[in-house]
């Protein structure tokens, strides 16, 4: 852990800080959000010690509070946990090479830290970043999930304070900066999003909770098209 | 939402996470695959923006979330932190719904 402080630079460390913090916010909400809704506090503990995807975590509650079924609240959390699949190959040597760290490791992976990652070149930065982001990631969004689901039996009305706006507001902060650079490749990934988008909000009054934004994936049509095997990848 | 539900979605989850850090190298995914991979993810995350900003089960959610998940995208493209991110688009939506604004 001491390497891990003089490895990264004071702005990567407050940065994290700040992800940190916001993401505790998140997590408060969400806990509070399941709770208040009339699910068992134990359903949002555990689901973020064992899942600890926050995305997943608010699409598959999201459903089962609004009426779905389990196996759909289950399908929607995988469906975006997918991403999951492609960040493991592209930053799997972060994690180091003993099989303990990449257990451990593994399961620390969230789109932060990837984020982290990927702003860097430098391996000992890399990998000092990805374990500082994941650690301090894991240990704050518990512990507010933790004091979510208790205050969410106070809270009678989370509406009231606005904790339904936390977490699209945070999923946006973290997208929306991938999605303004000016070249081709980023202006077709914005026609994906928008198509995807429409979709999926246009689709939401017509199907179960949890498939519109699975069929927000019709947007990759945009994306199929462009020629991009040919383009050299960015490194 | 039963254990076994969670459990469920916990195993997949898992299962997603550590194939790469344990098969990237005996297995390398197509160029072509990985791009389409990673589109799909920033597609299905604005989507989620999308849809859990403007819609509460299968209706319309009132003005007052999109109007705070708007203030978030002003605020990131100003480059605020995080943290006041987070307050100001729930603070936006509170204080649209104290005045009366569904």
């Amino acid at each position: 852990m001491h390497s891990l402080w003089r490895t990264l630079n004071r702005g990567t460390l407050r940065d994290i800080a700040l992800v940190c913090l916001a993401d505790a916010m998140v997590g408060a909400a969400f806990g509070a959000i399941a709770v208040s809704g009339g699910l068992p506090a134990w359903v949002p503990v555990v689901m973020s010690l064992l899942v600890f995807a926050g995305g997943a975590q608010f699409a598959a509650v999201g459903v089962v509070l609004s009426g779905g079924a389990p196996i759909a609240a289950v399908a929607a959390g995988l469906v975006l946990n997918a991403r999951l699949l492609p960040f493991g190959f592209a930053i799997g040597d972060v994690l180091g090479g003993r099989w303990w760290t990449r257990l451990t490791g593994a399961h620390l992976m969230t789109d932060e830290a990837v984020a982290f990652v990927l702003r860097d070149g430098d391996p000992r930065r890399r990998h000092a970043a990805f374990w500082a982001c994941g650690l301090g990631l894991f240990v704050s969004w518990n512990a507010a999930v933790v004091l979510g689901a208790l205050a969410g039996r106070g809270i009678g009305d989370t509406g009231a304070l606005g904790l339904d706006a936390a977490f699209p507001a945070v999923l946006l902060a973290l997208v929306l900066p991938s999605l303004t650079e000016r070249n081709a490749r980023t202006a077709t990934l914005r026609r994906a999003c928008l198509l995807g988008g429409v979709v999926a909000v246009a689709a939401t009054p017509f199907l179960p909770a949890g498939l519109p934004v699975l069929l927000a994936l019709t947007g990759l049509v945009l994306a199929v098209r462009t020629p991009s095997g040919a383009e050299v990848p960015c490194p | 939402m039963p254990l076994i539900a969670v459990l469920a979605l916990a195993a997949g989850t898992y299962a997603f996470r550590l194939a790469g850090p344990v098969l990237r190298h005996r297995l390398r995914l197509p160029g072509r695959l990985r791009h389409l991979l990673s589109v799909a993810a920033t597609v299905l995350l604005i989507a989620l923006v999308a849809t859990s900003a403007l819609t509460e089960g299968q209706g319309f959610a009132g003005w007052a979330r999109p109007a705070g998940v708007l203030v978030a995208g002003i605020l990131t493209l100003r480059k605020a932190p995080f943290p006041l991110i987070v307050v100001l688009a729930a603070a936006t939506t509170a204080i649209l719904r104290l005045l009366g604004v569904p």
